[in-house]
């Protein structure tokens, strides 16, 4: 417990770091859009009609959808951007998540602004043009300060909108206090996750207040009021802003997929640079599609892919063929297509596999899923949130005609424990999975390869494909992890045995060397 | 009498889209330092006149001189900096003190501060409020009576030659109402001032103003001295404008006779 909370909180200033960067150039960028469109649309009525449509419509998209759009859009533009001006930009983190979460502040800043001018009362409108003032001094002098308690309120709710979905750039590679909680949640450490929720809560009332005490001297008029709330957020921002600035940057970066083993390995990779002298940071807890794309793009140098991902994802093959050709044709395809190298497989597998108390399967009799199929009518089956969208899912299906009674979608992590539990009677679980040994589960047979081989094989981005130094540093990891020696390492990283990604890595670093 | 008039209408109508003209060719001066009241029902078209003046409304056809210039050849926003102008229900800017609201026109004519401080000293003094009670207050800690004095000072702030008031008085108790009528005609003689004021109260009217205009559907049915409308032979309406105050007048009068 102590020691979760020490690695959190080590954690926290480059967590904060990313958010405060993300959420406040969001939201400043939000202003600078908004408020000018509030005032010219107050006075054209189609044009505002339309804006706040379109503002509405953004809010509708859920928060991660929105971020999760940008990335492919900034990607396509990225790629045009290079193609035609010869300079392109990185896609990945910072730019799309301050975009989305952009236009995820404007529709409050935009309705209170033009419903605080609209509720200014039309007499006082008349006598400001009355003592002589101009339309733009009306404005200024008497429109906007009347309206400003709303306007303020719409600020505010933005910025809490916004600090509330920064947790969400994680997976889009925009490191933030998400990464609490997508990495909590995928290593089943609640802590992590409690902290990251409280971590953007708190932050999130500490702007609110700062703004209401800028609100509150502004209109009764003390401007120390106003300043010391002004002073607060400078002093948040940059507070939170200088251990990542002043942070010397790391020359690699390291991508993961958000689950326990993907934190492993991207620790031990971190690892093997540091010993041999190399800086490399973590992106951590890219979604599947966004990882192979920052990969190809030069955003993240390295990464752990699985061959089946690749295989069916990638080079969209359904046929299903042995480890070892499979890996020779995608080594021989990533280099041709991608100029990606594959520096090889890891020595284990992390493939689907049906899986089910081991007590339970020796009483039904079951052992392949050819036993499986005679019974699975009677039998519940519960799979990650990709699974049953998944080609392997059909080809089982198809290859042993398996039909269940009921099939249902969940958390990896509470996968395992139900069906322990017998709350369902089967899973689509991971073979390398720690929690396999741990709930004494057993692994059914394949005997007729329905589901392709998914070896772990590490890549290397196309510009770093002659880096000496990077290749040697990871050499030494090919071929050299079993896969008992992966789900030990996995169930280390996962909640209940309380070590870090990065422990299991260094146990699993160990366990290595005495092997060699 | 060959002196220009200050204001002037000269057939002036004004016109929304197809409907009858709120003002159907008016024309009227106001002399210099002349205290002008309009009087005439809702709807008659006399708070239309009154923006004509200071161009808060241009007019469909017809010209509007202010100090023998055609309105529309001068620039709106300065052309309202030279005129004063008090608002029906006082208009003050609620999130301004009293300093602040009375010293606004000065301020967008660019006088300086301790130009606009001491003016607002003296305007507090005219009005008959008191400086170290008022001065920061915010209109919505005032009385109807202050608020409006506060609204008169706003109004003589740049130290204009023409006032123009809009129903001025009309939300305040009879006994206050009564008061700042007094104060401010008193000021209309000591600042020179040209004044015109719009009231539906005949009786106000006949007790502050030197000449009268009943105005009507848009027309101007009467125009003259309280006394040659109480006296002259007028049309209808009229007639029946002046009976009550008239009438109140005899009952008045009727009262104290019999008092022993």
């Amino acid at each position: 417990m102590n020691s979760q909370l020490a690695e959190a909180l080590a954690r926290l200033p480059a967590y904060l770091g990313g958010h405060v960067a993300v959420s406040a150039t969001a939201l400043i960028l939000g202003l600078a859009i908004s408020l000018p469109l509030a005032l010219i649309a107050m006075r054209r009525p189609g044009l505002r009609n339309l804006l706040l449509g379109a503002a509405s419509v953004v809010q509708t998209i859920p928060s991660l959808a929105l971020l999760a759009l940008f990335y492919p859009l900034l990607l396509g533009l990225a790629a045009l951007c290079e193609r035609m001006f010869g300079v392109g930009f990185s896609a990945l983190g910072f730019l799309p998540s301050v975009l989305a979460l952009t236009l995820y502040s404007m529709l409050p800043v935009l309705r209170n602004t033009i419903t605080g001018l609209d509720g200014v009362e039309p007499a006082i409108k008349e006598a400001a043009l009355g003592v002589g003032m101009t339309q733009r001094q009306s404005l200024v002098m008497v429109e906007l300060p009347l309206a400003l308690p709303v306007i303020m309120a719409g600020i505010r709710t933005a910025a809490i909108w916004v600090i509330g979905a920064a947790t969400l750039s994680t997976p889009i590679g925009q490191t933030s206090l998400g990464n609490y909680i997508f990495t909590g949640l995928q290593t089943q450490n609640w802590v992590f996750v409690l902290f990251g929720c409280a971590a953007a809560a708190v932050f999130a009332l500490a702007v609110d207040q700062l703004l209401a005490l800028m609100e509150i001297g502004q209109t009764r008029r003390k401007r120390t009021w106003v300043g010391a709330g002004g002073l607060g957020l400078a002093l948040l921002t940059i507070g939170a802003l200088v251990p990542t600035l002043s942070q010397p940057r790391a020359t690699y970066a390291i991508g993961t997929k958000p689950f326990a083993e993907q934190y492993v390995l991207a620790s031990l990779i971190e690892q093997r640079l540091r010993d041999e002298g190399l800086s490399a940071t973590i992106r951590e807890g890219l979604g599947s599609s966004v990882i192979f794309n920052a990969l190809r793009a030069g955003e993240i140098d390295a990464y752990v892919d699985y061959s089946g991902t690749i295989w069916t994802n990638q080079m969209h093959r359904s046929d299903v063929k042995p480890r070892a050709e499979v890996l020779a044709e995608m080594a021989a395809w990533l280099e041709r297509e991608h100029r990606i190298k594959m520096l090889g497989g890891l020595g284990f597998e992390n493939a689907y596999a049906m899986a089910m108390p081991r007590a339970r399967a020796q009483a039904l009799g079951i052992r392949t899923l050819a036993d499986l199929a005679g019974r699975a009518q009677n039998l519940s089956i519960a799979g990650d949130y990709e699974f049953f969208g998944r080609p392997e899912w059909a080809a089982v299906r198809m290859t042993y005609g398996i039909s269940f009674r009921e099939q249902r979608q969940m958390q990896p992590e509470f996968m395992y424990s139900a069906v322990a539990n017998g709350n369902v009677d089967v899973i689509a679980g991971y073979t390398s999975d720690g929690r396999i040994a741990q709930f004494n589960l057993v692994v059914l047979d394949d005997p007729r390869h329905a589901i392709p081989p998914y070896d772990a094989v590490l890549l290397i981005s196309p510009q770093r494909v002659n880096d000496a130094a990077l290749v040697s540093a990871l050499q030494p990891l090919v071929d050299a992890i079993g896969v008992t020696m992966m789900r030990e390492a996995n169930l280390r990283a996962s909640g209940d045995r309380n070590a870090s990604p990065g422990e299991a890595a260094r146990w699993l670093w160990n366990e290595i060397q005495k092997k060699r | 009498m060959s002196v220009a008039p200050v204001i002037s209408f000269e057939n002036v109508s004004k016109s929304y889209g197809g409907a009858a003209p709120v003002l159907d060719r008016v024309s009227l001066d106001v002399r210099e330092r002349e205290f002008l009241a309009i009087v005439g029902p809702s709807g008659s078209g006399k708070t239309t006149l009154l923006r004509l003046v200071n161009r808060l409304i241009d007019p469909s056809a017809g010209t509007v001189r202010v100090e023998g210039q055609d309105v529309q050849s001068v620039d709106a926003v300065t052309l309202r900096r030279r005129i004063g102008y008090v608002f029906q229900g006082v208009g003050l800017f609620p999130h301004m003190t009293v300093a602040e609201n009375i010293a606004i026109t000065p301020k967008l004519l660019g006088w300086d501060e301790a130009q606009m401080s001491a003016r607002v000293d003296t305007l507090l003094e005219l009005v008959r409020l008191d400086r170290a009670r008022h001065r920061d207050r915010f209109p919505s800690q005032l009385s109807g009576g202050e608020g409006q004095r506060v609204g008169v000072a706003r109004a003589i702030a740049a130290e204009p030659k023409i006032v123009l008031m809009d129903e001025p008085f009309g939300a305040l108790d009879p006994l206050t109402r009564d008061a700042i009528g007094e104060d401010y005609r008193r000021l209309h003689d000591e600042l020179g001032l040209t004044s015109v004021m719009i009231t539906h109260d005949m009786l106000e009217a006949l007790l502050l103003a030197d000449r009268i205009a009943v105005i009507r559907a848009g027309r101007i049915v009467a125009d003259g001295t309280p006394h040659a409308l109480m006296n002259g032979d007028q049309d209808h309406y009229v007639r029946e404008l002046m009976a009550t105050p008239r009438r109140q007048a005899e009952r008045l009068r009727a009262l104290s006779d019999r008092a022993p």
